[in-house]
Order: C-alpha cells, then structure tokens, then sequence
C-alpha cells in the first residue's frame, strides 16, 4: 500500500477519474457536420450545431455503435435502453444553451479495466458508467482585446464520458489507468487517445483519507491533458489536502484548476451560484433502444484487446509478463511483432523490436508506424541471423544501416561484404597465422593461463574483419590451442 | 374577386384543375384580400411577389395538364415554420428580422406541391397564448363581432393570424401548429376547422419549438375535406424529426366516406365541467345526437384524469419551453442587447427579446426543473402524463372517436382576461389533454352563441387514425350546415 506521510502519520489517496474521450467518428453526435480535427473557425457547422430555430437533433448510430463497443471493451453492462438528457447552461459556446447528455440512463453501465503494476502485480479498476454527450465550442478570448470570438467547429462532436470507481490509490495507478483506458480505446479505434489535440481529457476527483477510514471530501480537477500531468496535480492535490487537515483545516468540496507552471491546484473562478443544471429528458429524442443483434455483431467483431493478447503472447510465445505488455501496449506494436515472430524464434523477435527497433525508435522520436525498418525487412534480418549468414554482432551493424538506408538486409550484407564467415579452412588459415604471431602466449596458454583464449578469439575476429563465425572459430581455436 | 376568395380549397382546386381561372387570378384575389383585411393584422409578412411567381408556375404546370396535389393554391403560413428567406419571427421581438437559410419540412412538403404562399401569419408570441394577445406585433382581431357589440374579439391562439385569415376568406386554408389547442381553439372561435394530427404524424423540423413533446404541426380550414387534402400534403416521415413516425400517409380524402354507421362515440363525463355555458353543453348534446341519428352510437365513458391536464400542461410545456428557448441568446442571431458582461448581454437581450408572458413561462418552466422541485412538479407532471394517456387508451378500446366541445367558451373580447393567466389557462381544458396523450383532434364549428359567436365541436381520434376522426367530424359537419359567415370577411 502507497501511502503519503504527513507530520501526524499516514495518509491514503483516494482517486475517481472522469475521462472525456472524443468519439472517432466521421460526423458529429446529432449531425452531419463533419466532427475533423483542425479546420478554419465555424467550417464544421450545421444550423443544427448552431441551434437555429427549428433545428433537431438525429442521432449518429456509428457513435452509438463506437459507444457500445467500448462498453464491450470494458466488459461492462450495455444498456439495451439509454436515455440522452438536456444539460441546461448559459455559455456563448452552447449554442442551444443546453448540452445533450445522458444523466441517469446511460449506454453503457459498470465494467472494469485490470492494471498491470509495475511490480508484476495487477489490480482491478471498477468503471461506473459510460455515456454519450455532445461537446461544446471553443471560446476564443485572445483574438480582440475587448470581444470573445466563438468557434462552433467542436460543438456537437461526439464524446464518451468514462467515469472510475473511486478505486485508484496512488498517483502512478491513475497514470496506469490512464494508459490502459487509452490503450484499450485504440485498440478498439474508438478514440484516438490524443491527448494534446484534446480528443481525450481527464477530470480528478481527489480525497485523502487514514486508512481504514471512511471517504473524505473530494475535489474535482478539472480538464487535464496529459498521463504526467494528472499524475502530479493527484500528488500535489493530495498534498494540498494533507496539510490543510494536519493543519486543523478542512476541504471543502470544489472544482479546482491544476496549474502545471505554478505546480499547485487552485480554485476554479467563483461562480456566483453553484450550477443547477436542470437535467430532463431531450423531448427531441426518443429513448436510445440497441438491438440486441446489433450489440451481438459488435460484440462477434471485437478485435482481440491487450489482456487477452499478452496472455496468449505469453502462453504461445512463452514471452516474459513484461516482455508481453510492452507489446501489447499499442495494438499496431503487437502487430509488428506477430509479423517479425511468424516462423521465426518469438523470443529472438521480441529481443529484437523491444531493443534494437524500440531504441532506434525512442532516439528518433518516431512512432512504430513511422518505423525506417518495417516488420517484413526485420524478420529478413532475423533469418539471415539463423542460417548463420550474419553474427549477432553483424546483424546489429545490418541493421543500423538498414535504419539509415531503408535498405534490405541482404542487400546491406551483399554490398558492404558482411557475410559472416564459416568456411573452416579459412578461419584455421586465419588461426594459424595468428598462433604463429603470438607464439609466446601460445606457450603461456598451455602451461595453464587458460585466460588468454579470449585474446586469442579477439585476434582472430580482428584479422578476419569480424565476419568470422564466433562457433566454429572458438571449436577451431580450442581444437589447436590444446596442440 | 368575391368569387375566387369564396372557394373552399377543394373546390379551387378542381376549377384550377379544368382551367375554369387561373392561379394567377385566384392568387390575385386573395392578395387583394389579406390587403382587405390588414385591420385584423392577421398577417407579420406579406409576401405578394413570391406568391404571383409561385402562381405563375404552377399555371404552366396546370396548362400541361401536370398540375401538383396543391397546384396554384394561396396558403397563409404561421410565422412559427422557417421559410427560406422570408422573416420568421415567433411574433416575438427577439426574432426580429431572422431569415432562416432552410424552409421547414412542412411548409417545404407544401411548397412542393404547388402551393402559393401569401404571407407568414401573426400568433403568439412563441404560440404561448390563447388569445393572439402576446404577439410582439400587436393582437389579432377575430372577423367575427358580438351580435349588436361591435367591440373586437380575440381570434383565439396561438394560431390566431392563421385563424382570421382563412375565416376573413383571405386565404383557402392556413398552417398553424398545436401545443395545447393552439389550432383546435381559435378554429372553435372563428368558425372553422381546425386540425391537430397525431404527435409524430408531421414533421416538426424547422418550425420554430414551443414544447417539443407537445407541438405538432396542422391544417386551419374552411371545411373537413380541405382539412383532409391539406393533412395528406403536410404529413409524412421526416428522417429528420426524430419523434416524427415512420408511417405511410393514408388518403384521408377517401375517408370522407359519411358512413359512420356501427361507429361507437365516446362521451366523457369529465368533461362537464363548472361554470361551462348551457348553450355549450347543448350543442354538444346536439353533436351527439347528429352523430346517433347518422347510425353512431354515444357512449358514455370516463377521462377521470382529465382535471389534471392543465397543471399537468402547465408544469410539462413551460419546462420544455424554458429549455428550448435558451438559444435565443443573442449570440448568433436575432435581437441583441449589448451588456458589459456576457451575463449582461444575455440579461439585456432576453429582457428586451421576450414578452410578458414567454418571461413567466420561462421562469415557471425554469422552476419547475430546479434542483428540489423537479421530483415535485416534472417527475409528477411526467406520471400523470402516463395516466392521462392510459385514460384515453382504455377509452378507446371501447369506442371509436370521442366528441367533445372545443373550448368552455366563445370568443372574448381584446383586453378580456389579459390580467388574470389562470382564466386565461382554462381555455385549453379541452384540447390539452389531447396534446398531453398525442391524440389527433379536430375542431368543426357547429353553431352559434346566443350572441352570434361560432361554437365547436371537438373529435378525438385514436392514434394515427386521423380516417376515423375526419369520417366523424365529416358528418358533424354535413348535420351541422354551418353556413354562417364573419362579418368581417367581407371587408
């Protein structure tokens, strides 16, 4: 158990997250507009986003469809019945002044995610619900000095909201969390997980409590948009908090900032009133009802999600629990390695893309998909290593040049020479000469200095260039060494 | 002129059919008719030009001999349907010069069988009112006068504009749109008839929202059949009203057959309520006597629901209403009153932007929602909704259509009621619990007050049997001859 130490004892972190995550869909939740990422101000808008007079919402069964799928991702409860409800507040970006949500009957009900800690451990999260919402605008407070511009190219685009148990304990299990919720979702394609584009945001609820104790008030902060990020405005809040209590005060329930410059929380701007949000059932939309043949189709069609690939990764590939995850992590790194490992040892694969590629990757600051060596030219290399034509060592420097050439790996090895070799007769050749070189270590050697076989090896390797196959020239060496 | 504006819709048709006149002539004389009739104001918006251009082609069409199921036809248009292009308003101060880039499904269905628009009609504001007295352009006045009392009377609402208009004879026959009676009772107080189709049976996209679970869209006319002509053009599924049903639209003209013999006719003791006038209840009784002697049997049944439809109304309209009237924030379009503040700015414009009455609606709709009271009022309301319509549901396993009068009243006179909401609310205990349970209901007028006022007669249907229910209201008005005319038609 993490726990954080005050001046008076222990203290427990109590952690709930409300995850937004931006529905991968073509249109919008409740119109044909187009929900893309990155066009000019108020180009994506529909008098239905605008809410003219008049104006209805349709809903777009792909979102409902990517709803469900997730629901089904995260072994939760699909409700066959959902209601959608009007969120009612004033802000210029809400054109209709109401936000279509569901409230009390949402899409998808509870479920669970499992983590993988660290430490081989795993721990299950409970999720609470899911539901579909429309999101709002963007309000524009730095085009003119007196004048708020408003883009309702966002308005209406689909978003699931992903709501914790209370469940988290520590900073780095919502770290965790975060990362398997994104995993999941992209594996699935039913969110892109980018975090920076804002597709996925996270609200943090945060109490602290003794162990053993009851819950202590929470408080909510809001919209942030980073793993890292949320990982240190819990530690910060938590502290916050801890001090406050040790110092004789109380937490009052509230809406705060995180300020990642400033590395504190603080409130949010006063609201002159709390919000009463008026939920009632949008008396545009009928109620959501699934087919249950449809829920089964989706549920038929699911692609193979991380547990279950790290555990057949495991059980099939006979890889390391950790070896597993790193793969599974990202569903197109899985696919790599399936491709590199088929036919081939798994475990020389997975060697292979988590130390060789993931460095070359990570120095590069590329993604996989942007990888200069594809899953197709690193099994090549693999099989050039089998039939003994490269050396481990050989094929590391094949395929440096393959990331600076794009080059094929035998293509690589025919030009620069690098064919491992294993004819014996030229290896001995190559032995002889350096014997008679050294002699004087030959004698040494052989009255017991059993040390020098490596210098011998090292020699050996030097005059052919290191293309010497390091087998036959350690038998061939032992061979004439002993006389 | 006399001639053209005379016509009932169907008969127009026909004549334009065989080329008796032009729709050009017939659309002439009813320009020259809603410019007869500007004291009532019955009109926002006259829209002359597009009519004529309208009329001109449809007169080719009809020269080919392909003349369209509303070719030529002049039509008033409630201002509440977005018509591209032509100020849509709400009558309320807020809307003032919007021009919508889009034509409602409704008016656009119309268009598209070749119907001539004349001019987008006066109502109340947001048609929140039974009386055309919140309108932001002034009252509507009824073409009907008291008997010996020439002091103007109230059209009824919210359709008030579109009710004047057909009754004056400007125009053949008019949309308007139902919330609580908003079509059913000014119909009742002009002497004409007037439509609410089922819920979901007319598109509701692009006409402007009052209570989206209640609204729906129908026909204001002189007669039954041109209620039914008019209901087969408007209706229809709209993939883009998500509420509006999936169903074929049957030919309600063919139902017309008169043949109501075996039909069973509901009567609802509810219905009897305190304080109605005796010569209500006698035409009602005359109703059902007409509708016996066609070979229909009255059946006495029980609504014992029904005296909590109009706070069940008034909590359920109000909250919807609060709701979709949010957007009118001077943000993107109409009336804006700059503030400081944005809060300011919402402040000054929905001051200013909103009458008396769509202000207590707002704030009753608002309360009604509030944390702490919804459970008490929308929750509750939403119960006896329930109730309500299981009422009407069990009625209607035994009958076949339920008769009723349309209001407790005839028209009142401008300024009556103004102050007191609660009298004015009462107007609608008939036609509300209809809205309340999505039931179809048309209003025929079937005789005169002591004091010369048109009375109606109220037919329910079940729902999406609208055949049914014009059958009926079919032979109540072949029994009733209702031949009397407004004195203000002919201005």
């Amino acid at each position: 158990m993490s726990l954080i130490e005050g001046r008076t004892g222990s203290w427990e972190i109590v952690i709930g997250l409300e995850v937004h995550a931006q529905v991968v869909s073509e249109a919008k939740l409740f119109s044909g507009a187009s929900a893309a990422f990155g066009a000019e101000p108020n180009t994506h808008v529909s008098p239905v986003d605008a809410a003219f007079p008049g104006m209805l919402p349709v809903i777009n069964r792909h979102c409902v469809e990517q709803a469900v799928r997730t629901g089904l991702g995260l072994e939760a409860q699909i409700n066959m019945v959902s209601v959608f409800d009007r969120k009612n507040y004033f802000y210029a970006d809400l054109p209709a002044g109401y936000q279509i949500s569901q409230f009390t009957k949402p899409v998808v009900g509870e479920g669970k995610i499992t983590l993988d800690m660290d430490d081989g451990s795993t721990r299950e999260i409970g999720i609470t619900r899911l539901h579909l919402e429309q999101d709002a605008g963007k309000s524009l407070h730095d085009q003119n000095p007196t004048m708020t511009y408003v883009d309702l190219n966002r308005a209406g685009v689909a978003l699931m909201e992903i709501v914790s148990e209370p469940d988290l304990r520590t900073a780095e299990e919502a770290g965790a969390y975060l990362r398997k919720l994104r995993s999941i979702l992209r594996y699935l394609g039913t969110c892109d997980g980018n975090m920076e584009e804002g597709s996925m945001r996270c609200d943090c609820n945060v109490s602290v409590r003794r162990p053993g104790d009851p819950f202590g008030t929470r408080c909510e902060i809001k919209n942030v948009n980073s793993v890292r990020f949320v990982m240190q405005a819990i530690e910060i809040e938590a502290r916050r908090q801890v001090e406050l209590i040790e110092d004789g005060g109380a937490v009052i329930q509230q809406t705060r900032l995180f300020d990642p410059n400033r590395g504190e929380t603080r409130p949010m701007r006063s609201k002159e009133q709390a919000h009463d949000y008026r939920y009632f059932p949008d008396p545009d939309l009928l109620p959501l009802v699934l087919d249950p043949k449809m829920v089964e189709d989706l549920k038929r069609n699911l692609p193979e999600l991380p547990d279950k690939k790290k555990a057949r990764f495991i059980a099939d590939y006979k890889l390391s629990p950790y070896d597993a995850g790193v793969l599974v992590d990202e569903r197109i790194t899985a696919e790599f390695f399936e491709t590199v490992a088929k036919g081939r040892d798994p475990k020389i694969a997975a060697n292979w893309v988590t130390g060789e590629l993931f460095g070359t990757l990570n120095r590069e600051g590329l993604g996989i998909e942007q990888s200069p060596v594809s899953a197709q030219a690193l099994g090549e290399l693999l099989d050039l290593m089998g039939d003994g034509t490269l050396s481990g060592k050989l094929a590391k420097d094949v395929f440096a040049a393959m990331v600076k050439t794009g080059k094929a790996p035998a293509e690589i090895v025919e030009e620069q020479g690098l064919r491992q070799v294993t004819d014996t007769g030229a290896i001995e050749s190559s032995i002889d000469a350096v014997m008679a070189a050294n002699a004087d270590k030959v004698a040494e050697y052989r009255s017991g200095k059993d040390k020098l076989f490596g210098f011998f090896v090292g020699q050996v390797m030097k005059a052919t260039q290191g293309k010497a196959n390091p087998g036959v020239v350690n038998d061939i060496l032992r061979k004439k060494l002993a006389g | 002129m006399g001639v053209f504006t005379d016509l009932t819709l169907s008969d127009a048709r026909d004549g334009l059919r065989k080329r008796d006149f032009s729709a050009r002539e017939l659309t002439e004389a009813h320009i020259a008719a809603v410019e007869a009739i500007r004291p009532l104001n019955a009109f926002i918006v006259e829209t002359p030009e597009q009519a004529l251009a309208a009329a001109a082609s449809a007169d080719v069409r009809l020269g080919r001999g392909e003349g369209l199921p509303l070719d030529g036809l002049p039509l008033a248009i409630k201002d509440l349907f977005c018509t591209k292009g032509v100020q849509t308003t709400a009558a309320s101060r807020i809307l003032k010069g919007f021009k919508p880039p889009y034509e409602s499904t409704v008016t656009e269905n119309l268009l598209n069988a070749g119907a001539v628009m004349l001019g987008k009609t006066n109502l109340d504001e947001f048609a929140m009112g039974s009386s055309n007295m919140t309108s932001a352009f002034g009252p509507v006045e009824n073409p009907w006068r008291r008997a010996g009392d020439n002091r103007p009377l109230v059209p009824g609402g919210s359709s008030g504009g579109s009710a004047a208009a057909v009754a004056a004879y400007a125009a053949l026959a008019a949309t308007a749109t139902d919330t609580g009676g908003s079509i059913r009772q000014p119909a009742g107080f002009c002497g004409i008839v007037g439509l609410k189709p089922t819920y979901g049976r007319c598109s509701r996209w692009g006409i402007v929202a009052f209570a989206s679970s209640l609204d729906q869209a129908g026909p204001m006319t002189r007669t039954v059949r041109d209620s039914a002509i008019m209901l087969g053009v408007m209706a229809g599924h709209d993939p883009k009203d998500s509420t509006s049903a999936p169903l074929a639209v049957p030919d309600f003209e063919a139902a017309l057959t008169g043949d109501i013999r075996g039909l069973r006719i509901g009567i609802p003791r509810e219905y009897r309520v305190d304080g109605m006038p005796a010569e209500i209840e006698a035409l009602w009784k005359q109703g059902i006597d007409w509708l016996e002697q066609a070979g229909a049997k009255a059946v006495e049944i029980s609504l014992p629901m029904t005296k909590y439809a109009l706070p069940t109304y008034y909590i359920i309209a109000p909250a919807e209403a609060s709701s979709n009237l949010a957007r009118y924030d001077g943000v993107r379009f109409g009336l804006r009153v700059p503030g400081a503040t944005l809060d300011e700015m919402y402040e000054n414009t929905r001051a200013e932007g909103f009458g008396e009455e769509v202000k207590r609606r707002v704030l009753i709709g608002t309360y009604v929602l509030s944390a702490g009271y919804y459970d008490a009022y929308y929750i509750k309301a939403q119960q006896v909704r329930t109730l309500i319509a299981k009422d009407f549901a069990k009625a209607f396993a035994e009958v076949d259509c339920i008769l009723t009068p349309t209001a407790p009243s005839a028209a009142f006179a401008i300024g009556e009621k103004a102050d007191d909401p609660l009298a004015m609310y009462l107007n609608d205990v008939f036609t509300v619990p209809v809205n309340l349970a999505g039931l179809p209901g048309i209003s025929v007028p079937a005789g005169l007050s002591s004091d010369g006022l048109p009375l109606g007669l109220q037919v329910i249907g079940k729902a999406f049997d609208e055949e049914t229910m014009f059958r009926v209201a079919g032979v109540v008005e072949q029994a009733a001859q209702f031949t009397h005319r407004a004195q203000g038609s002919r201005p």
